[in-house]
């Protein structure tokens, strides 16, 4: 197994508790009942995982704080992620969930350098749903896979049918949704970089890269729920990124990955920040949003910053690697990637956004999850 | 994006920025009124672009910072009766009562949504005419023509399983209030443009010419902000004290007068208690008699209580712009976005929560080469 470095610092943005460095290892629950905002990406899941999960299952791999596990097994690298999809509606532009299941859990692969081998899929169907709609997602599934890697099967699942369940209508929509359909999937892949991307990995004088336009995938979904329609329709920019990874891996020395997804560009940087008790200093101008995503984001009165990715990849390489990795990148499958910004040694992990103005603001955790202001 | 990326320019804000720094002698405090402009002023941290005689306060315009406690504990109990269905918009969800919030309602069994606008808690209401659907409503008189128009046609279709938990604020009758306090700070105000969108500006003049204090309508973009901000410097520099409108794009100085028309068919005015500040005469709305049966105040009868703020929570004072955020000794240390003692620490517009999340950086830090293309 790996040995990582022992976990240190505060969540980033947090302001330093007093007494710390003698926290209490037994898991705190300070809230009586799970809400909604605990699976939003923000302070809030954060504050499960690392109060609760994290003491109660310890050990090494999941101390590196990755979406995916890095784990050697007889000497062979592996990388093991798993990741649960519950997205409404089931079906969207520019993908559904079968798709999404796949993308999502090989792109946690390629955050690892490992090149996807096999993926487990549970299902969890509520009754009523219509069989056409399992079959769509199903296909969708199988091509998802063989576009992802060569080789890439999914070798084995299950499945359970639960009751229907009232709630889930959206108060804003004319008719009720479909019933539900909820995929788990586990993904095996094989690290192939060498020393291999870890957030542990990150440390000061690195330029951090991001592969495109911020918000895609999260708009898309978000302007379906709403009916919001514009005369450019947001297409989520869901998509495989192990062969992206790989071109990179093949040309620079690749310090840590991240795929953006849940919680949007803002909450991956900050958990990176975190996990690598460093600070980044982040160019909003070099940041992209699609006007159309923008546009929605102003209307919902959300920051996109925030909002999901599932196709874009957070980059960091030593500076003098930059330009050669934003080659590779731009060559192999992401022409609109960029340098975003650099990491820099600081007292504790902080993100500080310099504005289009040019002033400078932390770039914070939310919370839970966003909510539109009123007015 | 049109109408959008123009009020945002780079280069516009920084000539905007010089502007404000040459015109400016003395030091000088503008208010903004509403937690819309707060948010834009953090956000980007406009207040580093101002020369320093120029300090922003923050003023009570934030309409999820100012519902009364009991209200949001009328809400909460209402989402706790089975049958009820209380709909409110997002940020209000996550407001502290003395018992919780409608968020925690909703992980306790109760049917809390979130909705964009009135009009869809209303067909809410239609599709399900078993529950009562309370829609709360809160906010100025920008939220307060929408609110109007679901009672309205409720009225009009006999959806009689709709009502309102009415807690509207009107912006004039609180400046009034906070101008005639003799401890207050304010040269100037940055009237909320939205508000003026639909009131027009004339309630303002009285108010100008009684206080002597420049009153500019203004938007909520960063250009929009920095121009009301050199607006009201101009009037100050040169010893003008007017109404003036920043936000021409928007505001016509008799406002919208359908919508003005509307609020008054079904709002009456009532003195309003105010979180954190206090109870403001004639600063409130709430359903006329010929609608009083929309109420859901009266329709489900709550226990009269009062329950108590948490004391050491200060957001009064920030509200009333005589202190600012980290000045309050709960700020960050109990209170947080995640565990607020005040509401200004949970919405986007509350004056804490900007301040938690786009608190103040110091020093010009370098970045990397290349960053100001």
């Amino acid at each position: 197994m790996i040995e990582p470095p022992p976990m240190t610092g505060p969540i980033a943005g947090e302001p330093p508790a007093a007494g710390q460095g003698l926290s209490c290892p037994v898991p705190r629950a300070n809230y009586e009942r799970i809400s909604l905002g605990h699976g939003g990406g923000g302070r809030l899941t954060l504050d499960l995982i690392r109060r609760l999960f994290r003491p109660a299952f310890d050990n090494p791999a999941l101390a590196e704080e990755t979406d995916g596990a890095r784990l050697n097994l007889d000497g062979a690298g592996i990388a093991l992620s798993t990741d649960a999809y519950v997205v409404r509606p089931i079906f969207f532009p520019g993908g559904d969930i079968g798709r999404l299941a796949i993308h999502g859990t090989v792109n946690d692969l390629a955050a690892c350098g490992a090149r996807p081998r096999a993926v487990a899929a549970a299902f969890i169907l509520e009754e009523g749903l219509p069989a056409e709609h399992l079959k769509r997602v199903v296909a969708s599934m199988r091509s998802a896979a063989s576009e992802a890697a060569a080789g890439l099967e999914i070798v084995c699942g299950d499945t359970k049918v639960i009751e229907h369940r009232s709630g889930g209508e959206n108060a804003s929509s004319a008719e009720p949704e479909p019933s539900g359909l909820m995929i788990v999937t586990t993904g095996l892949g094989e690290r192939l970089l060498a020393p291999g991307p870890s957030p542990r990995r990150i440390c000061p004088g690195d330029a951090i890269l991001l592969t495109g336009p911020v918000g895609d995938h999260g708009a898309a979904v978000m302007a379906v729920r709403e009916g919001i329609a514009f005369e450019t329709p947001i297409v989520s920019d869901s998509r495989p990124l192990w062969s992206l990874v790989e071109a990179l891996g093949r040309e620079v020395d690749v310090h840590a990955l991240r795929d953006p997804t849940r919680g949007g560009l803002a909450t991956a940087l900050n958990e990176l920040a975190s996990t690598s008790s460093t600070r980044f200093v982040i160019e909003e101008s070099r940041i992209e949003v699609r006007p159309p995503v923008a546009a929605l984001c102003e209307v919902l009165g959300l920051d996109p910053l925030y909002v999901a990715c599932e196709g874009q990849m957070i980059v960091f390489v030593a500076a003098d690697d930059a330009e050669s990795a934003l080659a590779a990148l731009r060559r192999s499958g992401a022409p609109e990637a960029v340098r975003i910004g650099s990491v820099e040694t600081a007292p504790r992990p902080e993100v500080i956004l310099r504005t289009a103005y040019g002033a400078l603001r932390p770039l914070d955790l939310l919370s839970g999850e966003q909510l539109p202001r009123i007015c | 994006m049109k109408y959008l990326s123009e009020y945002r320019d780079p280069r516009a804000v920084r000539a905007l920025s010089r502007a404000i720094a040459e015109r400016t002698t003395r030091s000088w405090r503008v208010m903004e009124v509403c937690g819309g402009q707060t948010h834009t002023i953090v956000k980007h941290a406009l207040d580093q672009l101002l020369p320093a005689q120029i300090e922003l306060i923050h003023g009570p315009g934030c309409p999820v910072c100012v519902t009364p406690i009991e209200m949001i504990d009328k809400a909460v109990a209402a989402a706790s009766r089975p049958g009820v269905v209380v709909c409110s918009f997002g940020d209000m969800l996550r407001v502290p009562g003395s018992r919780g919030d409608l968020l925690g309602a909703r992980a306790a069994g109760g049917d809390v949504r979130m909705v964009y606008s009135p009009l869809d808690a209303l067909a809410l209401a239609r599709r399900h005419p078993s529950r009562q659907v309370v829609f709360f409503a809160v906010g100025f008189e920008t939220t307060a023509p929408a609110n109007g128009m679901a009672v309205w046609q409720a009225a009009r279709q006999g959806i009689e399983n709709f009502s309102l938990l009415v807690s509207h604020v009107t912006v004039p009758a609180a400046l009034a209030f906070l101008l005639s306090q003799p401890d207050h700070r304010i040269d100037a105000i940055l009237a909320a443009g939205h508000v003026c969108t639909v009131m027009g500006l004339e309630e303002y003049y009285p108010l100008a010419a009684r206080y002597e204090r420049p009153i500019i309508a203004t938007g909520f973009e960063a250009l929009d902000i920095l121009q009301g901000v050199l607006m009201a410097v101009e009037q100050l520099e040169s010893g003008r004290r007017e109404v003036e409108n920043q936000y021409r794009r928007a505001v016509r100085p008799e406002g919208n007068p359908q919508a003005r028309a509307l609020v008054r068919e079904v709002f009456e005015p009532t003195d309003r208690y105010w979180r954190g500040i206090g109870l403001i005469p004639g600063s409130g709305l709430r359903l006329r008699p010929a609608y009083a049966r929309f109420d859901a105040e009266a329709r489900l009868a709550f226990p009269g209580d009062s329950p108590r703020e948490d004391e050491t929570c200060l957001s009064g004072l920030v509200l009333q712009g005589k202190i600012k955020p980290p000045q309050c000794p709960a700020f960050g240390n109990p209170c947080t976005p995640e565990r607020p003692l005040g509401a200004p620490m949970v919405s986007a517009e509350g004056a804490c929560a900007a301040y938690f999340r786009y608190a103040h950086i110091p020093s010009n830090r370098t970045v990397f080469a290349g960053a100001d293309e």
